[in-house]
């Protein structure tokens, strides 16, 4: 069996470690992902989602427990790695999209090979390659002030896409999107997934979005209570 | 690099005005230094050239009231000593063969005073000076035709004046040789006949009115001497040192030689100076008033500084959100370090550069209400390049590091 993309044993997450105010988010996760694998993560709002996503993004490390990325030990990576394993190995889409507001698509899109030391015009070939591929080929000289928010949501996963990185890790993509454009944002993570092998995390709290995957891990109160295949989802 | 310098260019301009406001200081402190010190190097430069062209290295020896020693006294302090504390010929003919290798000429001057020249309608002021034929090389004035005083002369009432005189009493006239006038001088009416006529040059360092300028008539020396009742003696004399010569070292020679004379005179002794010195003094002084000027825009240029910092700071507060995002696509901290540096040394340099060409307007009109052509100080501009390039990077490190240490997760969340 190959490598799982995420091998989380035992992960605690504690804040204020130490001090008398210290607050245990995560009791204890085990959480493992295949490579390909299209995985959502749903829960109330204080279940612990967000620490956990800020765990698998490698934002942050465990108080306790290991947690391996494609292979790579998180736990006790050093900041300096910490910021190369984002790069390398997560796209981030965010529910806010959080595109640089002073640079175009392009630029936006370019920015995680310019951290990864790509040179310029590698840059941006390869993304007008990405924007043509999320449909957004024409806007690349846009900001984003001037794009709509389903558009800016693609923009923004063409740049979670940049590094070729294996994991997309996708927080609320569509939260801040209407229904039908979260249908657009959504049927473009089906076709990555089917398409392009890339295994996706998608952290939600609706249930018909996350019933689309084909796993669904329910979180409360820093624990997983429950698992269910999903794979609601079908194209076209 | 570049992308970081292009990315420092962007947010600047996506803030014109704040970024105008923060250079402000920036700009003032190396304006400021490179107008005084171009205005000042342009100043010295003007100077020392219209001091050489008038023989820096000429010695001059004068009597001094001992109680008074301050310049002022040296240059103007024309008091009037006895006949037994003036310079003899023979300390002269002493000095001449002490130090007879090493000097090339000895010019005598005596001041008769200054009097009013009337000719029929026409008047002129002059002031009458008695010389030896060795002056000519001193003053080295431009003949215009006739010939200068010479040490045949002795004591014939001769008198060589200057072409702006011979405008006024002989206006219209060619040739004014052999014309007498006559001049009341310490209530004598004294007549001199003119034998030369030179070419008036106005002083280029002091340069007051000179619609009517009191010009100088030179007489022999020995005439001067006769007409004060005077005993043979005088109060000043010009050493013209022999090329090649170290004049300083002359100089205080000089100086002891005829002061040891005035060991036992009370109220007289010998100061002997030479342009040249007086410029050294000169140029230290203008080098003080430039470093009390660097002072004040070294405080200008802090107070710069502390604005870019302040300014940084509002801006990573700002932008809060962009570092934790560039942060969760892989920036390491050096690079939002470098990121956040960059843009402060593009906000000092481009303060720098405003700064420079304020400076170098600054000090062409600054040079040219005083009349000297400006010459921009190249080093103050490389300094005031270099320095803005520091206060850069000296006051935009601390929020480039707050910055970069900022965490991802709190960046993010940011609002």
């Amino acid at each position: 069996m190959s490598t799982p993309m995420i091998e989380m044993h035992g992960i605690v997450k504690t804040y204020f470690e130490g001090k008398p105010n210290a607050l245990e988010i995560l009791h204890g996760i085990d959480l493992v992902v295949q490579p390909g694998e299209f995985v959502s993560i749903v829960g109330e709002s204080g279940s612990g989602k967000s620490t956990l996503m800020n765990l698998i993004g490698a934002l942050d490390r465990p108080s306790k427990g290991s947690y391996r990325l494609d292979g790579v030990d998180v736990s006790h990576a050093s900041d300096r790695q910490l910021s190369e394993i984002r790069n390398r190995k997560i796209g981030f889409v965010f529910q806010n999209f959080n595109l640089i507001g002073r640079s175009n698509a392009q630029k936006n899109v370019e920015l995680p090979l310019l951290y990864a030391g790509v040179p310029a015009r590698e840059r941006s070939r390869r993304a007008k390659e990405l924007l043509e591929l999320v449909g957004m080929g024409q806007r690349s000289r846009h900001k984003p002030a001037e794009l709509s928010g389903g558009q800016k949501q693609r923009v923004a996963i063409a740049r979670a896409l940049a590094c070729e990185a294996p994991l997309l890790l996708a927080d609320e993509p569509t939260g801040a999107l209407d229904t039908a454009t979260s249908r657009t944002v959504m049927d473009l993570f089906h076709r990555l997934h089917k398409e392009q092998g890339k295994t996706i995390v998608l952290i939600t709290h609706s249930p018909q979005l996350a019933a689309e995957t084909e796993r669904v891990i329910t979180l409360m109160d820093g624990c997983i209570v429950g698992e269910e295949k999903g794979g609601a989802y079908h194209d076209g | 690099m570049m992308d970081n310098i292009r990315l420092a260019f962007a947010s600047l301009f996506a803030n014109k005005l704040r970024a105008l406001l923060t250079m402000l200081g920036i700009i003032i402190g190396i304006g400021a230094v490179i107008g005084i010190v171009t205005v000042g190097d342009s100043l010295t430069g003007s100077i020392t050239d219209s001091m050489n062209s008038m023989g820096a290295s000429n010695i001059t020896v004068s009597l001094q009231r001992k109680s008074s020693t301050d310049q002022g006294a040296l240059l103007f302090g024309r008091s009037n000593p006895e006949a037994k504390d003036l310079i003899t010929p023979t300390m002269i003919e002493e000095y001449k063969s002490q130090f007879g290798d090493q000097i090339d000429t000895i010019a005598l001057s005596r001041q008769m005073g200054s009097g009013q020249v009337e000719v029929e309608e026409n008047s002129a002021n002059i002031t009458i000076t008695g010389v030896n034929g060795d002056y000519k090389t001193v003053a080295n004035p431009t003949m215009l035709y006739g010939r200068f005083v010479q040490d045949s002369d002795n004591q014939r009432m001769l008198a060589v004046v200057s072409d702006v005189f011979v405008e006024e009493i002989f206006p219209g006239q060619q040739n004014v040789l052999g014309e007498s006038f006559d001049v009341v001088v310490n209530n004598a009416i004294l007549r001199f006949y003119i034998v030369g006529v030179y070419e008036y040059q106005s002083e280029g360092m002091i340069s007051m009115d000179n619609s009517d300028p009191v010009t100088t008539a030179y007489i022999p020396v020995e005439a001067a001497r006769k007409l004060l009742g005077e005993s043979e003696g005088y109060q000043s004399l010009t050493v013209v040192g022999a090329s090649g010569q170290d004049n300083t070292a002359l100089m205080e020679q000089t100086e002891d030689f005829f002061a040891s004379y005035y060991t036992h005179n009370n109220s007289y002794t010998i100061a002997a100076s030479s342009l040249e010195s007086m410029m050294s003094t000169l140029t230290e002084m203008l080098d003080t008033i430039k470093l009390a000027v660097a002072a004040i825009a070294a405080i200008s240029l802090l107070v710069g500084g502390i604005g870019v910092m302040n300014i940084m700071l509002v801006s990573i507060t700002e932008r809060t959100r962009e570092i934790g995002v560039r942060k969760a696509l892989g920036a390491p901290n050096s690079a939002i370090r470098v990121q956040f540096i960059t843009e402060s040394v593009v906000i000092c340099l481009a303060g720098g550069a405003l700064g420079i060409a304020v400076g170098i307007a600054l000090g062409a009109w600054g040079a040219g209400m005083l009349g000297y052509p400006a010459r921009p100080s190249i080093t103050a501009i490389a300094i005031a390049v270099g320095f803005s390039m520091a206060i850069g990077v000296f006051f935009g490190y601390y929020p480039a590091n707050k910055a970069a240490k900022l965490d991802p997760i709190e960046a993010l969340r940011y609002e």
